[in-house]
């Protein structure tokens, strides 16, 4: 009956088997197509660094400053995960920034003033993030009023609630040791390493069990040499930083030895992990492509749209109080600006750049880890180059409207085409 | 004519405010048969299948399914039964794959995580058994497939879950020539493999080609139920049309005749 290409019946006789030249032309059929996922961000990451690295050759490769980047990233890339299931939907969060600043006047608030130990205090700022991120998806999606005023609405109010919260711009510090230990610590070295070989190996052992389990079964696979490539790389890299994370960087051993990973690292490559599975390999996770694909297929195929819509409010500001944690552990404090100022637009752009789409269905949790490193490796490097924070933000600006230019070129390409 | 029909609906009633939108419909679908639902815009027909499929409550009538009486209140109640839909506007998600839409909202799952080997298998076991060849891929993405084969995807989704009723409306709306044989031929072996299917057309050529039965509405009214080797193609459109054509349909002056009686008769009655 069919016009087009007959192969052999069966389900598994469907396409020839992978080879890498195969793998490969067809990831390039895809780029070309439109889909070019995080291919901007990692060689905008290149480029950004090898320009920093000529310019300032001394301070930017630095071991020191190379730990700086994942300590001076951390909020806005925590913030930039959650922001991900939001944009997946098509909507937006503008309030993730002062959430995160609301949730760690709580946590300082709880530790400090009323100085209940440091896991209440962490209990209460997700709380926090939890009943806000409640509260917004319900007006969104029960009231219907459109995402963008909501949280717009929230961007102001929050500000208030954190000058309120913090008694009227004094500030509040975070003296805790463990709260302190979150984004000013590092792993012992031998601890760092075997973190890496523990997530190495747990990644073959994914990647080989499904391997096989799919050749078992005579479905088409990844050919056996690309996968061991991608285990091969993740070492390679893990393996690289660990090394450089570990070498010393105080400038004066005799008072203070400074060396190991940062613990934030530990802390969002767990986060990556937990959310990445949520994504990728739960129904939640599909459901939420779904929605933000086609709300009304989605609806049609019996999938509760409204409870995903709350829900990925609620996943946005629990990562914004995380967020807030972390920039608390970091300045020692919380003050009225915590959570402001570029801290929302720094998480979006971390989003998009790192492939996210603005327009729905389309990212993954590990855009905003890459774009939250092109961000802090921009952040960086002008800082050490000596420009101003008003060039920093225009440039920082520029960047993010280059991203959401490649989002939206390469999603008229792939109209263009027909492979969207 | 088969033994007990599948679904048999009788006196049912629909109205959205003022407006009556479906008066009185009786219609029997058969299993192993194709029935086209014709009728012109705004005569019912999306509405009818709504009250099928559980959209839309019904206010008054009754649902026999395979002889007995069900009640169909919600999308959930039809797909229990076995009812499924495949919507005009093809309610797939184009970010997805083939397998990840076929199983969209009723995914596999070993403990809480996805089973896509098992998904994977399934789909494709459902694609070969259609002799559906036309997709390269199951994990090529929905966007990447032309009209034909994303509306394969669709009616395939529908079978995959021992459907017993499939309704289709207007598969091949959107379709070039050979694309829309390509879907009417599927559409057969739907019926061939003992499905009952209800497909709903505005294509004559489409109805006349693949249909056992044609059942045609007339301003919210079934006026005939009829099989397709006994009507012509001119008699069918007069039905649609005018809502009677020679012995069938509407009494002659539905204005001076109680015309909730006559079409109701005519559809039990009908040419056999």
């Amino acid at each position: 009956m069919t016009a087009t290409a007959v192969r052999k019946d069966g389900p598994a006789a469907v396409t020839p088997p992978p080879t890498i030249g195969g793998h490969a032309r067809s990831y390039w059929s895809r780029v070309r197509g439109g889909d070019v996922g995080a291919l901007p961000a990692v060689l905008g990451l290149i480029v950004l660094c090898t320009v920093f690295a000529i310019m300032r050759p001394s301070s930017f490769l630095s071991a020191g400053n190379f730990a700086n980047l994942f300590t001076q990233g951390a909020a806005v890339t925590l913030i930039a995960m959650g922001l991900v299931f939001v944009l997946l939907l098509g909507e937006i969060d503008l309030s993730a920034g002062f959430a995160s600043g609301v949730c760690a006047a709580v946590l300082a608030n709880v530790v400090t003033v009323l100085g209940y130990p440091w896991w209440v205090a962490v209990l209460a700022a997700v709380a926090t993030g939890v009943l806000i991120g409640t509260s917004l998806g319900l007006l969104v999606a029960k009231i219907g009023i459109p995402s963008f005023v909501v949280t717009l609405a929230g961007f102001l109010a929050f500000q208030g609630i954190v000058l309120l919260l913090v008694k009227e711009g004094t500030n509040i510090s975070v003296r805790d040791d463990v709260l302190v230990a979150i984004a000013n610590r590092n792993l012992a070295p031998i601890l760092g390493w075997s973190l890496a070989a523990l997530a190495v190996v747990g990644y073959a052992a994914v990647q080989l069990l499904r391997y096989r389990n799919r050749v078992a079964r005579g479905l088409i696979t990844d050919p056996i040499a690309v996968v061991a490539l991608r285990i091969g790389g993740l070492a390679v890299i893990l393996g690289a930083a660990v090394y450089v994370l570990n070498l010393e960087r105080s400038r004066n051993v005799l008072i203070v030895s400074l060396k190991g990973v940062p613990i934030v690292v530990p802390v969002i490559a767990v986060l990556l992990i937990i959310w990445t599975f949520v994504l990728q390999r739960t129904s939640y996770g599909r459901h939420i492509y779904a929605v933000g694909g086609n709300r009304e297929a989605a609806r049609r195929a019996g999938i509760e749209v409204d409870r995903i819509r709350i829900s990925v409010f609620v996943i946005c500001s629990s990562m914004a109080a995380i967020g807030g944690i972390v920039a608390a552990s970091r300045a020692n404090s919380v003050d009225p600006n915590t959570g402001g100022s570029n801290v929302l637009l720094y998480a979006v752009g971390a989003a998009v750049i790192g492939g996210t789409s603005l327009f729905g269905g389309k990212g993954r949790v590990l855009d905003a880890v890459l774009g939250g490193a092109v961000v802090a490796v921009i952040e960086n490097g002008m800082g050490l180059m000596g420009y101003s924070a008003g060039i920093k933000y225009v440039v920082t600006g520029v960047v993010l409207l280059l991203a959401a230019s490649v989002d939206a070129l390469s999603r008229r390409r792939a109209a263009a085409t027909g492979t969207r | 004519m088969s033994a007990t029909p599948l679904l048999e609906l009788r006196g049912i009633d629909k109205s959205f405010g003022p407006v009556q939108v479906l008066r009185d419909v009786a219609l029997t679908v058969h299993p192993g048969e194709v029935t086209a639902l014709v009728g012109d815009n705004g005569a019912g027909k999306s509405t009818l299948v709504k009250c099928i499929s559980g959209i839309h409550p019904t206010d008054a009538g009754e649902f026999l399914f395979n002889g007995e009486p069900v009640h169909i209140g919600s999308p959930r109640d039809a797909a229990a039964l076995g009812i499924e839909v495949v919507y005009q506007d093809l309610a797939l998600c184009d970010n997805l794959d083939i397998v990840q839409n076929m199983f969209l909202g009723r995914e596999r799952r070993s403990g809480i995580v996805l089973d896509e080997p098992t998904m994977e298998q399934l789909a494709a076991e459902t694609l070969a058994g259609l002799s559906i060849r036309t997709v390269t891929s199951l994990r090529q993405h929905v966007s990447s497939l032309s009209g034909g084969q994303r509306q394969t995807v669709a009616i395939a989704k529908a079978v995959l879950w021992n459907s017993k009723l499939v309704i289709l409306d207007e598969p091949t709306a959107a379709l070039g020539v050979a694309q829309t044989a390509q879907v009417l031929e599927l559409v057969r072996r739907l019926a061939d493999n003992g499905l009952a299917v209800v497909l709903i057309s505005h294509n004559m050529n489409d109805v006349f080609a693949v249909s056992d039965r044609i059942a045609a509405l007339y301003l919210g009214q079934m006026v005939a139920q009829v099989k397709t080797t006994d009507i012509t193609h001119a008699q069918v459109v007069e039905l649609i049309t005018a809502g009677r054509s020679g012995g069938l349909g509407l009494a002659t002056d539905p204005s001076s005749n109680g015309d909730g009686a006559q079409p109701a008769d005519s559809t039990s009655g009908g040419l056999r």
